[in-house]
């Protein structure tokens, strides 16, 4: 069994309104100092037996595919045990 | 948070007017900003000096091809040359919107713009962005946003990255829309393979305000105050100029790459209701929105075309990103925003006003009574120029055109019964209705037009399928404007001077089909490298027919936008002239639809059928075949055609305009669209049954009368020049049945709607 985990945010110079609404709601809760919000997208994929080159380079090509639009998001991959 | 990690920034040093002065023989990167030897030889001679690094970058992009129309201007004046007298125009060309008279002291802006090329890369964001521009544009007129539309053209359903951008464009415009809270009341979307690397994506809006609420963009009064609003500047679209900031620093910023602009439609929203309130009390001067190339367009656009000078403190700009320097500054596309010139006395209220909306406003600079436009970083003078230089006398080409030489065997490659077999017997004729009805450019368009909201705001009359969009905008006398969005690019192909003028034949039916008066004209238009003489020439003859035919209608073009160099390596795009044509109706309950008929109506064609199939949708679907003389254009007729639709209007129970696909596919959208089908006869018809079903002719509609209004409306159309034929009657049974010279065609509504509801999720599956 081999867990990975792709984390999908949008690059760094795109405008994040979700971000900035959740950011804006943070501090009228009473938060102070709240600098900058940025929201993404996790998946956690669990794939059965272990994860070798090959499977990783297909999984780390889709992500950039399918579950990243590489136009606007960076991704990275974190295997877990 | 900017102050201080702006002045990280200073430390790094920035190029002043003083260095510039001072260090003329620094080699500048104009060639990668796009600049020609010629064009930074004629900067560096209206400054009397290099320019600075951030002079550099506004000059680059207002004297591009997209701020400066610098390829088209030559030919655009023929709009204004050309210009029908008309009281209907209170603000012309060149203005952020032409503004029209609609009577009772209403007036109504509108405009169509491309973003095509963005929409091509990010389809979600480059689509939702152009919705987002064009608002903005008729906001900055004083008037309140009511209604969009969309023009779309993809490449060819088949091909494998086809649905990618009509999924992420058609969810785009309707995300955007949709959250604002504007109706999306028509438009038209075509596919066609030579859009494949270069889909088009041209947004309209329309909006309304009382005559004493037009504002300009001018910035006059000394000591007026210049006031951004709206989102943080961040670094979007600033693309090119990335090259400056390496240039310029040292590479110790984050890596800076062409950012897609993404757009905000909540924070729009706010910016429409906070812009209106400071127009409703009276406290802007002058306005301007921010869309292609930022802050260099909007400082020099408002200081150019007021009375003095202007002075801005770029570091007081509010940023998203703290390493931007003040060329990406300068040149940012970050979307919604807005700049107001404020005089001092109504600041605070101004202020007020955003606060309430939850909308950052600065103020960044001041009127001044000089005659340059002056930009500081921190204390240093970074830009200090003419504000025309940059904003209104960029280079103007006189580019070489000539006629292709290829047109000549496309034109003569007519689409002959030899040349592309016709149907003969009742089936052929039922199959070829059939693949056109289910052919990508004639299917239904439920998928895509269910995206959008047609309705909120509750104003919407009619939109999507019905010919034009109309909008009630006086909601006590029901006074309202209808609008339609047209062109075929296949008329251009095988005509520009001729498919333009289609174009605003078939805008202008679709209007005067919903009984309303058309006034005045919008354009958006498309075409290829303006580098290549035959496309050049394409694009002079499309703007010669397009102004010839406004002349002639009676109808001004107001405003509109230019967008070239739309191809695929050496491929250019069909031209694709983009037309709107805005009518109005006094009374929007006096509307004609395509669902008024009643069982037992007749069914009415007008207007005169001629033997024309070249660039037509029975060519292009049957045969592939896109050659011959494009249909012959005749405003005279378009107008009786209107006139008498319009002065007919109480008789006439429903109107649906010919146009794609002729008589055969209007009939069968009858069928389709309500719950009766049709019954006639084409025995009494000028012309045989293949032309008469399939011919794609100008000035002609389907009407249904009452059978004792037939004679009064058919008498009208003999005084108007215009023949007529009684072809049958509205029927209980609901398909589509015609006699013809081969027999008789009789498809049930169940046969019709199979392929033409499926073909459209088809591609998209």
């Amino acid at each position: 069994m081999a867990r990975i985990v792709v984390t999908v945010m949008l690059k760094p110079e795109i405008l994040d309104p979700q971000g900035t609404a959740v950011r804006g709601a943070l501090t009228r809760l009473g938060l102070t100092g709240v600098a900058d919000v940025r929201q993404g997208k996790r998946f956690v994929i669990d794939l059965e037996g272990s994860l070798d080159a090959d499977r990783e380079a297909l999984l780390t090509k889709l992500a950039g595919e399918l579950l990243a639009n590489p136009v606007i998001e960076d991704y990275s991959l974190q295997v877990e045990a | 948070m900017s102050s201080t990690d702006n002045a990280a920034v200073t430390q790094r040093g920035v190029d002043t007017v003083e260095r510039a002065a001072a260090s003329p023989d620094v080699q500048q990167p104009w060639a990668e900003l796009g600049l020609k030897a010629d064009e930074y030889q004629r900067i560096r001679d209206i400054l009397d000096r290099r320019p600075t690094s951030a002079e550099l970058a506004m000059y680059s992009v207002m004297w591009s091809e997209h701020c400066s129309y610098k390829s088209s201007k030559v030919h655009l004046r023929q709009f204004g040359a050309k210009q029908p007298v008309t009281d209907a125009l209170l603000v012309g060309i060149g203005e952020n919107a032409g503004v029209v008279d609609i009577g009772d002291g209403w007036a109504v802006t509108f405009k169509v713009e491309s973003h095509n090329h963005p929409s091509f890369i990010e389809p979600y964001q480059g689509a939702a962005t152009g919705v987002g521009g064009i608002v903005r544009d008729i906001l900055a007129m004083g008037a309140r946003p009511l209604a969009v539309m969309d023009s779309l053209r993809f490449g060819a359903p088949e091909h494998p990255d086809t649905s990618r951008i009509v999924g992420g464009v058609v969810a785009g415009v309707g995300g955007y829309g949709n959250c604002l809270g504007l109706p999306n009341i028509g438009g038209e979307a075509v596919f066609d393979s030579c859009y494949q690397g270069n889909p088009l994506v041209n947004a309209l809006c329309v909006g309304a305000m009382r005559h004493e609420d037009i504002h300009l963009a001018k910035a006059s009064g000394v000591g007026n105050l210049v006031v951004l609003y709206g989102a943080r500047t961040g670094g979007d679209g600033i693309g090119g100029v990335s090259v400056l900031a390496s240039e310029t620093f040292d590479a110790t910023g984050p890596a800076k790459r062409p950012a897609v602009q993404v757009g905000d439609p909540f924070m729009e929203k706010l910016l429409i209701e906070c812009t209106l309130q400071m127009f409703k009390e009276h406290l802007v001067e002058g306005i301007q929105d921010l869309g292609g190339a930022g802050l260099s367009c909007a400082t020099s656009e408002l200081a150019s075309n007021g009375d003095g000078g202007m002075r801005v403190h770029l570091e007081k700009v509010p940023l998203r990103d703290a390493t931007l320097s003040p060329e990406e500054i300068i040149m940012s596309e970050s979307q919604e925003r807005m700049m107001a010139v404020v005089h001092p006395d109504n600041i605070d209220r101004v202020m007020q006003i955003c606060a309430h909306w939850d909308v950052t406003a600065t103020v960044v600079g001041e009127v001044t009574d000089g005659s340059n436009l002056q930009v500081f970083w921190h204390d240093e003078l970074i830009v200090d120029v003419p504000p025309r230089t940059v904003a209104h006398d960029g280079p103007v080409y006189e580019r070489p055109y000539h006629r292709p030489a290829w047109l000549d065997a496309r034109q003569a490659d007519e689409p002959t019964a030899q040349r592309c077999p016709r149907p003969t017997s009742a089936a052929e004729f039922s199959e070829h209705i059939l693949r056109l009805m289910s052919s990508a450019n004639l299917c239904d368009r439920e998928w895509l037009t269910s995206q959008y909201d047609r309705y909120v705001l509750g104003n919407t009359v009619a939109a999507m399928p019905h010919d034009s969009g109309v909008v009630r905008i006086d909601e006590a006398s029901g006074r309202g404007i209808a609008v339609s969005l047209d062109c075929n690019g296949r008329f251009g192909a095988l005509d520009p001077y001729a498919g333009a003028q289609l174009a605003l034949s078939e805008a202008y039916r679709n209007v005067a089909v919903s009984g309303a008066t058309p006034l005045a004209v919008t354009d958006c238009l498309n075409f290829g490298s303006p580098e290549d003489p035959e496309v050049m020439w394409q694009f002079a003859e499309a703007v010669r027919g397009l102004a010839d035919a406004c002349l002639t209608l009676g109808t001004p073009v107001t405003g509109g936008n230019v967008s070239l160099y739309n191809q695929t390596a050496q491929t250019a795009i069909h031209p694709t002239p983009v037309v709107g044509v805005l009518g109005v109706i006094d009374d929007v309950r006096s509307r004609i639809t395509m669902h008024g008929a009643r069982y037992g109506d007749s069914i009415l064609l007008i207007g005169r059928t001629r033997e024309e199939f070249a660039g037509g949708e029975w060519a292009h679907v049957l045969h592939g075949h896109l050659g011959g003389t494009a249909p012959v254009v005749d405003l005279a007729a378009e107008m009786a055609l209107a006139k008498v639709v319009r002065e007919h209007s109480p008789l006439i129970t429903s109107a649906h305009d010919l146009s794609d696909g002729g008589l055969a596919v209007a009939l069968a959208e009858l069928v389709l669209r309500n719950d009766y089908g049709v019954s006639v006869s084409l025995s009494d018809t000028e012309a045989d049954g293949f032309t008469m079903l399939f011919s794609e002719s100008v000035a002609r509609a389907v009407v249904t009368v009452a059978a004792q209004d037939v004679d009064a409306v058919r008498a009208a159309c003999e005084l108007a020049g215009l023949p007529s034929a009684l072809l049958g009657v509205v029927s209980e049974e609901r398909s589509l049945v015609i006699d013809t010279d081969a027999g008789r065609i009789a498809i049930s509504r169940e046969e019709l709607a199979a392929g033409w509801s499926s073909a459209l999720p088809a591609i998209m599956a």
